[in-house]
């Protein structure tokens, strides 16, 4: 089951050169970029790894691109996202945030259901790669 | 709810200078995305020339920097080279990046931060640049304080000059030959896979004075074989001085009387002689020193002054320089004024 979280999520997998046009789109808006890592696709699950510090003071995408291709090579089976920061009175907030890596294989989620007093049903959702241990979750593999 | 192993669409691993085959070139080149000339083709190089804008870059350079004219023919050299790549590449003919990593060497003054900016300026214009942003840094910026500190600040700053030059001023001291365990030469290796690996995202400007950039090339030959030119910036010649300061003076709406001219001259002449002479940035102080001179003489008369007395620098006000006392036989140990 293919996740859908952050913005293009929807959309096919961008390719390189559209990351690169939209980390651009960030950059000339003054927002940081960063880029995080996970291999816990629960969608409550908000705080991802941080792959290096957030990159201020960015002219060019080269760089966020340079650091995506690193932490694709050290997590070539995890979900990585690109992060854009609004540091601007008044937003203080992420302005973009979207995947540029998802493991090649997504099994999906269970729905759990548990019994709770007087007959109510609670619902909850498992990720099937949660079942193994963090690291070793999609193919055994970072 | 889980699905049988796809393949992966997209999320290929390119960086944005090289794309996959079948995709036409690199996008750098805006005239190659028009269609390939025939080899019969005939195309106009003062055209290209005129979309790009570079011969105001070419203009600001002649009418702002006096003399330089090595620095001058070269960076000719290099914009022609570039417009004559971006032909050819019209033509469909391969064309190898060129390797535009340099080192400015010279003394002290000479206008290296200067041109160092001109020439990103220059190469955005031609396209080699994507952004065409200066980043000057020193050791400071690159060399961590303790283990494991060098690398991410260089790396850090490499990120940051992507897309435009990286500066690197007073580069020499990035590796100490007395301290072999000194974290320069981290730093230097990081800058060696860089300037290697990413040509298409920066390009890499060492300044340092012409002896010690020297030494520094002779213990890091990697370095020395990367850096494809090596411009060295002559020391200028008082009429190059000369007309330095009266640039500076016209920026600062400033005049000098004909016997103004001359002191200035004589000045100039014998602080070239003295020690710690900085050429453009002596000459810059000189300026600054006759109008703090200038100033005080003003204050103290009780006359009305006039738009006249306020633009005008007389002799005295460069008369009053330690320079010319010194040049008369009396030499003290201080800096001179």
């Amino acid at each position: 089951m293919r996740i859908t979280q952050g913005t293009f999520s929807f959309l096919p997998d961008l390719t390189d050169d559209e990351i690169t046009a939209q980390i651009q789109y960030a950059l000339d808006n003054n927002w940081p970029c960063s880029v995080e890592f996970t291999d816990d696709p629960h969608p409550r699950n908000v705080y991802w790894d941080m792959w290096g510090l957030p990159m201020f003071d960015l002219a060019d995408a080269a760089g966020v691109l340079a650091e995506v291709n690193a932490c694709r090579k050290a997590k070539p089976e995890q979900y990585i996202r690109i992060n854009a920061y609004n540091a601007n009175y008044g937003k203080q907030t992420v302005a973009l945030s979207y995947l540029v890596q998802r493991p090649s294989d997504e099994p999906g989620f269970r729905l759990d259901r548990q019994e709770v007093k007087d007959r109510q049903i609670r619902y909850s959702l498992h990720p099937y790669a949660a079942d193994a241990p963090p690291g070793r979750r999609y193919n055994g593999q970072q | 709810m889980s699905e049988a192993p796809t393949t992966r669409i997209g999320f290929g691993m390119s960086s944005p200078g090289q794309k996959s085959a079948g995709e036409g070139a690199s996008e750098e080149e805006p005239a190659s995305e028009e269609e390939t000339l025939s080899p019969d083709a005939r195309v106009s190089l003062v055209k290209e020339r005129e979309a790009t804008g570079i011969d105001e870059v070419f203009e600001s350079l002649d009418a702002d920097l006096v003399g330089l004219t090595p620095v001058k023919t070269r960076i000719r050299e290099i914009a022609a080279l570039l417009l004559v790549d971006r032909a050819r590449g019209r033509f469909g003919l391969s064309t190898s990046r060129p390797n535009l990593h340099m080192s400015f060497t010279g003394s002290p003054g000479t206008g290296k931060t200067t041109v160092a900016m001109r020439m990103a300026d220059m190469l955005h214009r031609l396209g080699y640049l994507r952004r065409g942003h200066l980043v000057s840094v020193t050791r400071d910026d690159l060399v961590g304080q303790y283990v494991g500190h060098t690398a991410p600040k260089t790396k850090e700053v490499l990120k940051r000059a992507m897309g435009g030059v990286l500066f690197i001023d007073e580069a020499y001291y990035l590796y100490r030959e007395d301290n072999e365990r000194d974290y320069g030469q981290e730093s230097v290796e990081i800058l060696l896979q860089v300037m290697e690996n990413h040509r298409e995202d920066l390009v890499v400007i060492l300044a340092g004075y012409k002896d010690r950039m020297d030494s520094f090339f002779a213990s890091n030959p990697g370095m020395s074989s990367r850096i494809a030119h090596h411009i060295d910036f002559p020391d200028y010649t008082l009429d190059e001085l000369d007309d330095i300061g009266k640039l500076l003076l016209r920026a600062e709406g400033y005049a000098l009387t004909p016997e103004g001219e001359q002191t200035f001259r004589k000045y100039l002449d014998n602080r070239k002689a003295q020690p710690r002479f900085a050429n453009a940035r002596s000459v810059r102080n000189a300026i600054e020193r006759a109008r703090l001179r200038h100033a005080s003489r003003m204050m103290t008369t009780d006359e009305s002054v006039g738009r006249d007395e306020l633009t005008t620098l007389m002799p005295e006000d460069f008369l009053g320089s330690r320079v010319f006392t010194e040049a008369n036989g009396e030499k003290s140990n201080s800096d001179p004024a």
